[in-house]
């Protein structure tokens, strides 16, 4: 389909937003009357609050990307709206349970600010093509940011991983900008070199193999991603980061070899890593055997929680038991974070889930699409990786909230709790957006950036 | 790029979908398996989320719901009471499980039972709160008090039947507990459980249902039916033949009686019960045999469990003994133990004119509504005997509460008929002796309770110990409280 000439759609955009934010409005005063019996007072202050978030962001994607994807910003706002009464609700619980601070008005707070950034990127961010030119200077901050944590100590709650900065009560996960960073340098990397690694390989028993300078740099991630599994026990970035890049390396070069080597490689270290770190063979044993920390003598690192979310999925049936009536909070401390998908698989039931899947799948189809619509190879590149990085790390987290896989340790994007995830997924969804404006703007020039650096323009 | 995008594409697609058919799975079909989890507190959480239904007696609750309001529990269970009903009960404990009626009828009282399901369905859609429904017990306030109060700080058991219905009437177990100590989910709920456990007392044992002990001479009840109904004797004036001492047979044991000067050499089957002759019955015992003995005391209830619906420990009478032996169990010493809940059904059934009635602690379920869910309908347990040996037994009953043993029993304006027990156990007899009574009593109008009453080592010292002395009087003030007198 051709780019040019598509309509806007930013009434449409207009319309769904209402209804993002109208839903998680009404939800929240059902948790109040399940909770107390009664409207919940910050109602209307929530309602009004959320509304002229959303509606400043309309109307800058009005003034700064009129051409860009209707449905993203309504999808990215109700999964935000939701993900904040969610974890008010748990709040409203475990003020009595534990000593959990009051995490929704931060969630509040820096979901504003998650706005404010992508207010930021739709001003600043003329032409995404621009960040093409910081191609290594982001893999050098991407480096850092991976490798920042290491330094830092882990808290025991923190379930083993070393993924945060903390400066006294500030903490940031600088795992989740490295997203985007990393983005931006395997797409910048890759828009170069993707002729080298295509053509100029030999053919080996039906597979085409690199030359050795061109799949240096894959090793390099490779390691990379191992190491922060070894140092920083998270699994889950070290399969994101991994997987993005094949997936990368796959669009760019078109040739299946690139999956299948990928694959082995993958392979290769999880079962090297699996054999000797301690804490991923926990992880595994946990996964086979939920129900194995509720035996008088668990397992040494064995938690409760796996089992608590399948007793929640489980408890919460197909229809689920109504938002505030559930008891999420059994799930413990990462009910509001890691497991806050078993808080809606308790309440809203399976039914309630399967909607959660589908707008994400509608978030990253709409992702992808983009990347078919745009119409340089960075642009594509860079919505590619966005958007597969999104789906992985909705896989990971949901997978091993659902015990599918092993559990790793992330954030559903935008629904759980976390300032860093959630200004990184809006300046995500900036971008892509800035994108699909370019994408479908019609009677744009070529961009001149790819011609400059003598790229071949698809 | 758009080929690879597309595969990419069609890749994403098959991660959400490998999610959604793993929720499916997990919430569609494994949902019951989770939510039932023995690990899932879900469970114990609903059971205290609605206000519990009550258990009932003679109209009125001796069971509370209160409102707590805590974010796990909302309600706790208290008890009006506590320790004098338990043993009818149980308890419901948000922490430590429920036993007994609290276990039992947990479908009605928590409201769960899919009898309650059109009530509840239709409480939804009006808005009613959902609420338990209530079990209606057959006990009788007062024989409780008045068994309760007879026993007082001493160790025993007491049980009382209607024999016409099998209604259980009291339902006494000292020393007992508050199930209201340990209701919560507290620090001091989990002491006073482990406390309770702890007490060598016992007194979370359910002594009138769930403990045996050897009944003594009230078991020569048995032994006499035994006799009438196989022809042995055909009047209680019969002359039994005994010599003094019995010699236990294939040994040089003499079986003796309680003091040398009973008339009991040569006495009638009546002058032997009035003064619980041992050799007698031992006598009588052996003579019939094992399998008849064991076939008469099954029909009262022996060697089976009964569910009243809290289930009984099975009284025994041995299948396995030799001659000697069966002269000992037939004057209920041995291997013969039976419950107070035993001994109290062998009262019924003689004054039952030999019709056993299935003994029962339930009378309805309710729903919160009041609407009747289940009523019992009165079963025979049995024909223990015949009309003409339970007439005969009934004298012989009488008589002990007339001449015999059971003087104590004595109430006037009834018809009163009892049988003592002074049962040694232990190691060489060497604990000190249970007092066992167990009796009827009838109405000139009809109307009729039987009683089984034990104290364990009611006195310390050993020779104040008796049935007559010990247990009579409180079976006697139990029967006159259940008839009103």
């Amino acid at each position: 389909m051709s780019p040019q000439g598509a309509p806007n759609r930013r009434n449409t955009e207009l319309a769904m937003l209402a209804f993002a934010v109208l839903l998680p409005v009404l939800a929240y005063a059902n948790v109040g009357l399940a909770m107390d019996d009664s409207l919940p007072a910050g109602m209307l202050g929530y309602g009004l609050g959320m509304g002229a978030l959303a509606l400043v962001a309309h109307l800058l994607m009005r003034r700064f990307a009129p051409y860009a994807d209707p449905l993203m910003l309504p999808i990215a706002t109700l999964l935000n709206g939701l993900g904040v009464v969610m974890i008010w609700r748990l709040d409203k619980a475990g003020k009595l349970l534990h000593n959990n601070y009051p995490a929704a008005a931060n969630q509040l707070m820096w979901s504003g600010l998650g706005v404010a950034f992508f207010i930021f990127v739709m001003i600043f961010l003329k032409d995404h093509r621009v960040l093409q030119r910081y191609t290594y200077i982001s893999m050098a901050a991407a480096l850092v940011l991976l490798a920042a944590p290491a330094f830092f100590p882990a808290r025991k709650e923190d379930f083993g991983a070393k993924i945060w900065i903390r400066m006294g009560a500030f903490s940031i996960q600088p795992g989740e900008f490295a997203k985007i960073i990393l983005t931006v340098f395997f797409a910048g990397y890759l828009m170069v070199k993707r002729d080298a690694l295509a053509l100029a390989s030999r053919r080996f028993m039906g597979l085409y193999l690199p030359r050795g300078r061109d799949l240096g740099p894959i090793i390099v991630i490779w390691l990379l991603s191992l190491l922060i599994l070894i140092f920083e026990n998270d699994l889950g970035s070290s399969f994101l980061y991994f997987g993005l890049f094949v997936v990368m390396l796959y669009v760019a070069t078109e040739r299946t070899s690139w999956i299948v080597f990928g694959l082995l490689m993958s392979v290769g270290g999880a079962v090297a890593v699996a054999s000797t770190a301690s804490h991923v063979k926990t992880r595994i044993d946990a996964w086979l055997d939920p129900m194995a920390a509720f035996t008088p003598k668990p397992p040494q690192g064995s938690t409760e929680q796996i089992g608590q979310s399948l007793m929640a999925l489980g408890s919460g049936g197909v229809t689920g038991s109504g938002l505030g009536q559930g008891r999420s909070w059994l799930i413990d401390f990462a009910a509001k974070s890691d497991f806050i998908l078993g808080s809606f698989g308790e309440e809203l039931g399976l039914t309630g889930i399967m909607a959660i899947f589908m707008l994400y799948a509608l978030l990253v189809q709409r992702g992808l699409r983009t990347a078919i619509a745009a119409r340089d190879p960075f642009g594509k590149l860079f919505a590619v990786g966005l958007s597969s990085a999104m789906a992985l790390q909705v896989f990971v987290v949901a997978g091993g909230v659902t015990g599918l896989i092993p559990l790793t340790g992330m954030t559903m994007p935008f629904l759980a709790q976390g300032g860093s995830s959630v200004v990184a997924n809006w300046a995500l969804i900036a971008i892509l957006l800035k994108i699909s404006d370019s994408a479908r703007r019609p009677g744009v020039e070529p961009a001149p950036a790819t011609e400059l650096q003598g790229g071949a323009a698809s | 790029m758009n080929k690879p995008i597309r595969r990419v594409s069609i890749f994403c697609l098959v991660l959400i979908l490998a999610l959604m058919v793993r929720t499916n799975w997990v919430q569609g079909v494994q949902a019951e398996a989770w939510a039932t989890n023995k690990n899932n507190k879900r469970q114990v959480y609903d059971r205290y989320a609605h206000p519990r239904g009550n258990i009932i007696v003679d109209g009125k609750p001796v069971t509370q719901s209160d409102f707590v309001n805590g974010l796990r529990y909302k309600y706790k269970r208290s008890w009006v009471d506590g320790a004098m009903y338990a043993p009818v009960t149980g308890y419901s404990s948000q922490s430590f499980g429920a036993s007994q009626l609290e276990q039992l009828e947990d479908g009605i009282l928590s409201g769960s039972d899919d009898r309650l399901f059109f009530r509840n369905t239709l409480d939804m859609l009006t808005g009613e709160p959902k609420k338990g429904g209530d079990v209606v017990t057959t006990i009788n306030s007062k024989a409780q008090k008045a068994a309760f109060d007879g026993l007082g700080n001493k160790k025993g058991a007491v049980v009382a039947l209607d024999p016409r219905t099998g209604a259980i009437l009291a339902l006494v177990s000292t020393p007992s507990y508050d199930p209201g100590a340990f209701a919560g989910s507290e620090s001091g709920d989990s002491k006073a459980w482990v406390d309770l456990n702890a007490d060598p007392n016992k007194p979370m044992l359910n002594r009138a249902l769930r403990e045996t002990y050897p009944p003594g001479s009230t078991f020569k009840l048995v032994t006499a039916a035994a006799a009438f109904e196989n022809g042995v004797f055909q009047s209680v004036d019969d002359q039994t033949q005994t010599p003094k001492p019995y010699i236990l047979p294939g040994t040089k044991t003499e079986l003796r009686n309680e003091s040398d000067n009973e008339p009991c050499e040569n006495a009638t089957v009546k002058v032997a019960m009035d003064w619980s002759c041992n050799t007698v019955y031992g006598k009588i015992g052996t003579e019939l045999g094992k399998e008849k003995m064991r076939a008469q005391a099954e029909k009262f209830g022996f060697n089976s469990t009964v569910d009243t619906p809290v289930r009984s420990e099975k009284s025994v009478f041995p299948t396995n003994s030799t001659p000697d032996g069966v002269a000992l169990d037939s004057i209920g010493q041995h291997d013969t133990r039976a419950t107070p809940l035993q001994m109290a059904m062998v009262s019924a059934a003689i004054a039952n004119n030999g019709s056993l009635m299935q003994p029962y602690l339930v009378d309805q379920e309710r729903s919160a509504s009041l609407t009747t869910i289940s009523k019992h309908t009165e079963k025979q347990y049995s024909q223990a005997m015949s009309p003409e040996t339970a007439q005969k037994l009934q004298d012989l009953m009488v008589s002990v509460v007339d001449n015999g043993t059971g003087k104590n029993a004595k109430i006037p304006g009834l018809t009163v008929g009892g049988k003592t027990g002074t049962a040694q156990h232990g190691e060489d007899n060497a604990g000190l002796p249970f007092a066992w009574f167990t009796s009827y009593a009838k109405t000139p109008d009809g109307q009729s309770v039987a009683v089984a009453v034990v104290v364990e080592d009611g006195s310390n010292n050993r020779d104040g110990i008796s049935g007559g002395r010990l247990a009579a009087p409180i079976a006697k003030a139990v029967m006159q409280a259940a008839l009103g007198k």
